[in-house]
């Protein structure tokens, strides 16, 4: 059977096919990218919490195994229940079980990507149980059987004709309808019956705190506390690079995650949950599905510090320009190129490539990470291990050879200057000329640089 | 061998650079007048403040919301406050909350940096409340605000209470085109109620 890759330039271009709409999704979180810089610039002491954070996570990294058995001891004692999963399938059986166990039919869900990296909601799915996305874009994603296309922001690729359109077909709402106010109040009563129907509530986790044994969780709509207020179980799917050491740690990451997501000062709700509700019961379920195997990576550990708060998203010039689904990834953009290329560098070859080298993710990422970097050197691997398609290949080679040798260097560059200009257009821009695609090649000079800078050096002008 | 000691070995095998880990001493960010700024901010990001120089005046300070004045099911944490509706603290299961108009409910201390307000589950015997309420009303001392997030938990102890959480606003969402909106799923409104305010400014430093 012949292995799928993705395909990141092909889909980017038909994500561009709609000018209009590029530029829209573009500039829609160009503004979220504003914001980030107008509360990064409010905070004098920003790039200490930065660098602050980028130790905290590192030295965790460390210390992994440690911090992991004091967050068990601390958590156990707080009378929650600690439940280890190797990998995807472990975690989905582990909350299979749960539920189960307490006869659960029906589910709320707050946003987690590590369910989503599991497919849990298709698990419990497939075995009877209800699951619902509560989270407002979760849920317009979850309505139109689509992946969420940003990490934070799920739906920023849907316009409100679009939720007007699958509102009106799942809960009832007038026809064209595109309110934000009205829609929103819709999905309000839409939810809050599910709320007041689930026997259980499943949330992801922010941050972990070994001292305490205890999780935070970040959200805006007060979604995860309303799913977890009501029903008597509440179970928290943990990756294991959520821990951090220390109770006051937590005021450097809640100071950086919110500011630097959305430009907020702080997530409406940040809730810290040490043990159960009174007379239920805590699941906490850590998982490390591949996390072990990227922290002993000298150069992907990194990627490890990541708090998932979006804004490598938002600044990339290549995601906000091709949208989320380009990357066929659970979290796509600069991090999730990172996360996927490192995890499968087969499947996903071509996601290091959708990237210009810019920079402008490391320079924003609240934790330090190097990702332009890390993109380069998975570019590196990929072409090593030969999995980038032929004509790449062959076309690298070329240059390498070429570019190894002066003389023929040289050569190709006057043969160019002097041949292209008088070539018909046709030759020139084709589907050959990936750079000629919706753009000029600039105007050839008659002397190249180097025979600018021998002129110079013989006529000593 | 089980999946905890499978991870823990695989971690143990791998040894990791350690760089550290950092004190963490600041100085970080001080505000000249840290409840105007409290007030700023959270009017950015959308709830609204009232002050009441003493516990006394709550029920007149509330008084100027016409939400409030109209609101049938009240469950007042706070004593000068009446609930209305009904005895609530005979309340065991917390759907029956699902009616509330208004919860007032006691802040433990408040962040003059973001608006955060923070709240302990023995105080709310249940939670739900501060979630399903069609509005909020937290009281918070004017006296327990600090300047920043590091000094909040520096006040708060670590782990002794199953549930805690800071509010910052009401819940909103800006899932539909970036647009904002209030009320999403929890509290159309949140009203910070800022008790005994006529304190000298030194009482603020850290």
């Amino acid at each position: 059977m012949a292995h799928t890759t993705v395909e990141h330039a092909a889909d980017a271009a038909a994500f561009i096919q709609n000018q209009e709409r590029t530029r829209w999704h573009d500039q829609a979180l160009w503004f979220v990218r504003a914001k980030r810089d107008k509360a990064a610039r409010a905070v004098p002491e920003w790039e200490q919490l930065r660098a602050l954070a980028g130790q905290i996570k590192r030295h965790t990294l460390a210390h992994l195994a440690d911090y992991l058995l004091q967050f068990e001891e601390q958590a156990l004692r707080h009378g929650a229940q600690v439940h280890w999963a190797r990998n995807a399938d472990e975690h989905n059986q582990i909350v299979l079980e749960i539920l189960q166990r307490h006869l659960v039919r029906k589910v709320v869900k707050s946003k987690s990507m590590l369910t989503e990296e599991c497919h849990l909601n298709p698990y419990l799915e497939r075995h009877g149980i209800e699951v619902v996305d509560t989270d407002l874009g979760e849920r317009i994603m979850q309505l139109r059987q689509e992946p969420p296309s940003h990490i934070v922001l799920p739906a920023i690729h849907i316009k409100k004709e679009e939720v007007g359109q699958t509102f009106h077909t799942h809960l009832g709402t007038q026809a064209d309808a595109t309110d934000p106010n009205y829609l929103a109040e819709a999905a309000r009563g839409h939810l809050r019956e599910k709320f007041m129907a689930a026997a259980a509530g499943i949330t992801g986790v922010n941050f972990a705190v070994a001292e305490t044994g205890g999780v935070v969780v970040c959200t805006n709509e007060g979604n995860a506390d309303i799913g977890v207020a009501l029903p008597p179980l509440h179970i928290a799917s943990v990756g294991i690079e959520k821990l951090i050491p220390r109770w006051a740690d937590l005021a450097i990451f809640t100071r950086l995650l919110a500011r630097n997501a959305t430009g907020q000062p702080v997530t409406a709700y940040t809730s810290h949950f040490h043990g159960p509700i009174p007379g239920g019961e805590l699941h906490l379920v850590l998982v490390d599905n591949g996390r072990t195997t990227l922290r002993a990576h000298d150069v992907f550990r990194e990627s490890l510090c990541c708090i998932r708060c979006g804004a490598c998203l938002n600044t990339c010039p290549v995601y906000r320009r091709s949208g989320g689904h380009s990357y066929h990834a659970t979290i796509p953009g600069p991090i999730g190129s990172v996360l996927n290329a490192a995890h499968d560098p087969r499947t996903y070859y071509s996601l290091p490539y959708a990237c210009s080298l810019c920079g402008s993710c490391a320079d924003v990422c609240p934790v330090k990470i190097p990702l332009d970097q890390q993109l380069l050197y998975l570019r590196g691997t990929i072409a090593g291990a030969k999995h980038l398609p032929l004509a790449k290949r062959l076309l690298m080679k070329l240059t390498s050879f070429v570019m190894q040798r002066t003389w023929l260097y040289t050569f190709a560059g006057r043969l160019a200057r002097w041949w292209l200009p008088k070539l018909p257009r046709f030759l020139v821009y084709n589907r050959l000329n990936a750079w000629g695609k919706q753009r000029e090649i600039p105007a050839f000079p008659k002397k190249s640089f180097r025979e600018l800078y021998q002129n110079r050096q013989r006529h000593g002008q | 061998m089980d999946s905890k000691h499978d991870i823990l070995n695989t971690l143990r095998r791998d040894p990791v650079p350690d760089t550290g880990l950092p004190a963490l001493d600041g100085p970080w960010l001080t505000f000249e007048q840290p409840l105007d700024q409290f007030r700023e901010v959270l009017a950015a990001v959308g709830g609204q403040s009232l002050v009441a120089a003493h516990e006394g005046d709550l029920p007149h300070a509330l008084a100027q919301l016409p939400s409030f004045r109209a609101a049938q099911r009240v469950w007042s944490l706070v004593p000068p406050v009446a609930s209305v509706g009904r005895d609530w603290t005979t309340v065991t299961d917390p759907h029956e909350l699902e009616v509330l108009d208004y919860c007032v409910a006691p802040g433990a201390l408040g962040v003059a940096e973001n608006a955060a307000v923070w709240i302990a589950h023995p105080t709310v015997p249940h939670r739900a409340a501060l979630f399903l309420a069609q509005h909020l009303v937290l009281v918070v001392p004017g006296r327990s605000l600090v300047h920043t997030m590091h000094e909040a938990y520096a006040r708060i102890p670590p782990g002794q209470t199953s549930f805690g959480l800071f509010i910052s606003g009401p819940s909103k969402t800006a899932d539909i085109e970036q647009a904002l909106v209030i009320g999403a799923h929890g509290p159309r409104s949140l009203t910070v109620v800022l008790t005994g305010t006529d304190f000298p400014a030194s009482r603020f430093s850290p």
